[in-house]
C-alpha cells in the first residue's frame, strides 16, 4: 500500500503540470516585434478597417504613450517591455473561410484538446461557439441560427465591416480610451474579440461562448468584447481562457463592454485558466483586464460571473454602472491563487439611477504562497434614491504562506440608501480534512469537495453546461497544496 | 477469522504517553466494547486506528484483515473498510450531504474494483437506505452535519456506515448528548448492519448504550492500558461499582 500511494503521487506529479500547455504549431503571419504607429496602422489595414477606426487607434495610443501604469493594486511585478511583443499574429490562411472545414486541422485539434468541440457537440450542448486564436477570432459556430432569431454574434472584425454604425456607436461608450493604461492599449491595437447585439424582445436562444487562446510566443492578446442587448432582449455569454505553458510572461489585456438597455438582462460569466506560471511564480499570463457594463435603461440587469484560476498576476474588475432607475448589478466571484500567483480583483457598483441594487459576493481561496486581495468599491451618487448593496467577502486560506486582503471602498451619498458590507476570513481545518479522508478521500478530492462547498453560492450562478467544469478546475487548480 | 488485531501499542501525544501497551483481537461477527473514564485514551485509540496525522505508533503493531496497515494513510484504511463514526462529526458549509455521501462511496467502490454510482442511481439508493436509518430525505439535501441536531448528526454517521458497508466500524461515544429515543434509533441502525462477516467497536462510557448494542467483549481502559475485559457483565460491575474498583484492582 506505501508502494501504491507512492505511485500514485509520483504520477499526480508528473501530471500535475498545467493541463493546457501545450503548443499548436501552425503557419503564422505577424506583425514585427513592438509598438509604433506603423504597427497601429499594419493592424487597422490588415482589417481593412474603417478610416474612423484607425484615427480612434491612433487616438488612444498618443493617450497611451502619456500614461502611467496603475500601481494601485496589490500585485508585484517587474515592468512590462512593450517593444518587446508581437501585437499582431494570425494563424495564415490562404483564403477566407466559408466553413468551419476550412479551418486549419491544427487549429480544431487544440479546442479539441480544450475541451472545446466546435462541431456537432456543442450542438448538442446548445452552445454557439466565437473562438479567438492569439489575435484572430477562427471560428463562429450557429451563426444562422442565431441570425433567424435576430441576434447577431460574430468576431468583433467582422462586425467593423458589416455593422459599422453599430460598433462605432457603443465602442468605447462603457469604457473610455483612457480609463486606464490598459484600455488605452487596448484600443490602440485591439485585434479581435466577439460582437453580439440581441434586439428588442429577444431572448436570445442559446448561450454564448467565447473561448479564448494565446498560442504564439510572445504575443499578447488583445482582444475587445462588445455586447449589446435592446430593451426586454435577454443574453448568457460565456468565456473561458488557456494559453500554453512558457517561462516568459504573457500579457493579456482585454476590454469588455456591456451595454442594457430598458428591462435588458445580460449574464456575463468567465471561467479564466490562463498559465498560472510555475510553483516559483516563473512564466505565466499578465490578465489586465477591464470589464465594465452599462445598466443604460430601466429595470435592466447586469450579471457578472467569473472563476478566476489561472494568470500570474489577475487585475479586474468587472463593474456595473446602474443608470437605469431599479436597474441591478450582481457580482459573484470565486478567485483561486495558489503557489506564486497573484490576485486583485473585485468590482464596482455605481449606483447613479433611483431604486438601484447591487449584490457582491466574492469567494477568494489562497493556497501556497500566494496572495489574493478582494477590492471593491460602491458608490452611491446623489441621486440614487434608496439605492441598496449587499457585499459578502468571503477569504478561505489553506496553507499558512498564503495571504487573503479585502478592501471594500464605500461612498455613501444619500441617506436613505442602505449599503451592507460583510467579510469572513476561514481556513481549512485539520478536523475537516480528517472528516473526509476517513470517508475515503484522498486530499485533493477532499480540498476540492471542501472549496467548491465554500464557493457554491456563486458556482450555482454559472450555466449549467459550464459548472461541471468549473468545479474540476477548482480542484485541479488546488493541487498538490494540501499535504 | 482476524479482523484487527493490535499488539502491544504505544503511543505519545507531545511527548506524553496515552497508549501504554494495547493489545486488542476482535473477528468477524463481533461486537467489542471499549469503556473507560475521561482521558483513558479512548478516543486516541479510535484516531490511531484511522491513521489519523499526530496519532502515529511508538511501537507495537497493528494489523486490519491480516494486513500491517500502520503505514496506510488515513483514506486507504477508509477504503479498506475500516469506519469511524466520530464523536464530534464536522460541518463542511456549502458541500451537500447527498455529493458527500455519494463521494465517499464511489471511492470505497472504486476500491472494491465496483462500478460507481452515477448521480441518479445514487439517489436511489441513498434513499432507501436512509429510510431505514430514519434519515429524512430534507437533511439530505442540507450541507454536512450544518445545523443538523446532536441525534441527526449521530443518524447521519449511521447512515455513513450502513452505505459504506465496512468491515470494522468503530462508534467514538456515538450514545454521548442522545435522549433515549435517538439512541433506540442509532441502535436499531447499527443492529441492522450488523452481520456475522464484520464487527464493530463501540467506545462509550456508559453502559447504557450496551442495552441496545449487545457486546460480546467489554474491555476496561484506564489510563492507557486495558486494565480488565470479560463479557456483558463487566459493563454492568462497572454501573454499579464505577471504575474506582477496578483502577484499585489494578
Amino acid at each position: 500500500m506505501v508502494a501504491t500511494s507512492e505511485t500514485i503521487k509520483k504520477v499526480r506529479d508528473t501530471t500535475k503540470k498545467y493541463k493546457y500547455g501545450f503548443t499548436t504549431n501552425v503557419n503564422v503571419e505577424k506583425a514585427p516585434k513592438g509598438l509604433n504607429e506603423d504597427i497601429i496602422r499594419f493592424i487597422s489595414s490588415k482589417k481593412s478597417e474603417p478610416k474612423w477606426l484607425l484615427e480612434w487607434r491612433l487616438m488612444a495610443y498618443r493617450k497611451w504613450l502619456k500614461m502611467e501604469k496603475p500601481n494601485w493594486a496589490k500585485v508585484d511585478f517587474s515592468d512590462i517591455n512593450y517593444q518587446d511583443i508581437y501585437y499582431y499574429a494570425a494563424p495564415k490562411q490562404k483564403k477566407k473561410l466559408e466553413s468551419l472545414d476550412e479551418v486549419d486541422p491544427e487549429i480544431l485539434k487544440t479546442y479539441e484538446k480544450l475541451g472545446i468541440p466546435l462541431t456537432e457537440q456543442k450542438m448538442l450542448a446548445g452552445v454557439a461557439v466565437d473562438a479567438v486564436f492569439d489575435s484572430v477570432s477562427v471560428a463562429t459556430t450557429f451563426k444562422e441560427k442565431l441570425s433567424e432569431s435576430g441576434v447577431i454574434f460574430c468576431p468583433i472584425s467582422e462586425a467593423i465591416q458589416k455593422y459599422p454604425q453599430l460598433v462605432k456607436k457603443y465602442l468605447g461608450s462603457v469604457v473610455p480610451v483612457s480609463d486606464n493604461y490598459y484600455t488605452a492599449l487596448n484600443s490602440a491595437v485591439f485585434t479581435d474579440g466577439s460582437f453580439v447585439l440581441v434586439p428588442k424582445d429577444v431572448k436570445c436562444p442559446m448561450e454564448l461562448s467565447t473561448y479564448f487562446r494565446i498560442n504564439e510566443q510572445n504575443t499578447g492578446q488583445f482582444e475587445r468584447t462588445l455586447i449589446v442587448v435592446e430593451d426586454s432582449g435577454y443574453v448568457s455569454y460565456l468565456e473561458g481562457c488557456t494559453a500554453p505553458q512558457r517561462d516568459e510572461n504573457q500579457l493579456h489585456a482585454a476590454v469588455v463592454e456591456l451595454v442594457a438597455m430598458k428591462d435588458a438582462q445580460i449574464k456575463y460569466s468567465t471561467v479564466q485558466n490562463w498559465y498560472p506560471g510555475d510553483e516559483n511564480g516563473k512564466g505565466g499570463i499578465y490578465n489586465f483586464v477591464t470589464k465594465r457594463g452599462k445598466c443604460l435603461g430601466d429595470r435592466s440587469k447586469i450579471s457578472w460571473t467569473q472563476v478566476e484560476t489561472g494568470s500570474s498576476i489577475t487585475w479586474k474588475y468587472p463593474s456595473c454602472i446602474l443608470m437605469g432607475n431599479q436597474s441591478v448589478g450582481e457580482f459573484y466571484s470565486v478567485a483561486i491563487t495558489n503557489n506564486a500567483q497573484q490576485a486583485d480583483t473585485g468590482t464596482k457598483m455605481i449606483h447613479i439611477g433611483k431604486d438601484t441594487k447591487s449584490t457582491i459576493i466574492s469567494k477568494g481561496i489562497s493556497a501556497g504562497k500566494s496572495s489574493n486581495t478582494y477590492r471593491g468599491q460602491v458608490q452611491i451618487q446623489k441621486t440614487a434614491n434608496k439605492a441598496r448593496n449587499f457585499t459578502q467577502c468571503d477569504s478561505l486560506l489553506i496553507g499558512d504562506k498564503c495571504s487573503a486582503h479585502t478592501v471594500p471602498y464605500i461612498a455613501q451619498n444619500v441617506a436613505n440608501a442602505k449599503v451592507e458590507h460583510e467579510a469572513t476570513t476561514s481556513k481549512i481545518s485539520d478536523d475537516q480534512l480528517f472528516y473526509c479522508f476517513q470517508r475515503g478521500l484522498d486530499s485533493e478530492s477532499a480540498t476540492s469537495l471542501i472549496v467548491n462547498g465554500f464557493c457554491k453560492e456563486v458556482m450555482k450562478e454559472l450555466p449549467m453546461e459550464f459548472a461541471v467544469e468549473a468545479q474540476k478546475l477548482i480542484g485541479i487548480s488546488l493541487e498538490g497544496s494540501v499535504g | 477469522m482476524s479482523i484487527l488485531k493490535i499488539k502491544n501499542v504505544h503511543l505519545k501525544i507531545e511527548n506524553k504517553p496515552i497508549l501504554k501497551g494495547i493489545s486488542l483481537s476482535v473477528n468477524k461477527g463481533e461486537i467489542h466494547a471499549v469503556m473507560g473514564p475521561n482521558g483513558s485514551g479512548k478516543s486516541t485509540l479510535s484516531y490511531m486506528l484511522a491513521g489519523r496525522e499526530g496519532y502515529e505508533l511508538e511501537s507495537g503493531e497493528v494489523k486490519f484483515e491480516n494486513k500491517d496497515i500502520t503505514s496506510f494513510l488515513p483514506n486507504e484504511r477508509a477504503n479498506a473498510g475500516l469506519f469511524l463514526a466520530f464523536q464530534y462529526p464536522v460541518e463542511l458549509p456549502g458541500v451537500s450531504s447527498v455529493n458527500f455521501l455519494r463521494e465517499a462511496v464511489n471511492s470505497r467502490r472504486k476500491y472494491l474494483g465496483k462500478e460507481e454510482f452515477n448521480h441518479l442511481n445514487f439517489v436511489k439508493e441513498v434513499r432507501k437506505v436512509a429510510d431505514e436509518m430514519f434519515v429524512k430525505d430534507e437533511m439530505l439535501k442540507r450541507s454536512v452535519n450544518v445545523g443538523f441536531s446532536g441525534g441527526e448528526k449521530k443518524r447521519f454517521e449511521i447512515l455513513q456506515m450502513a452505505l459504506l458497508q465496512p468491515v470494522l466500524s468503530i462508534l467514538d461515544e456515538t450514545d454521548s448528548g442522545l435522549d433515549i429515543d435517538a439512541l433506540k434509533i442509532v441502535s436499531h441502525g447499527v443492529n441492522k448492519y450488523k452481520n456475522n462477516d464484520n464487527a464493530i467497536i463501540l467506545i462509550t462510557h456508559y453502559q447504557r448504550l450496551l442495552d441496545y448494542i449487545v457486546p460480546d467483549f467489554v474491555h476496561i481502559l484506564v489510563d492507557g492500558e486495558i486494565k480488565r475485559s470479560g463479557g456483558p457483565e463487566l459493563a454492568k460491575y462497572v454501573e454499579k461499582n464505577g471504575y474506582a474498583g477496578i483502577i484499585n484492582a489494578a
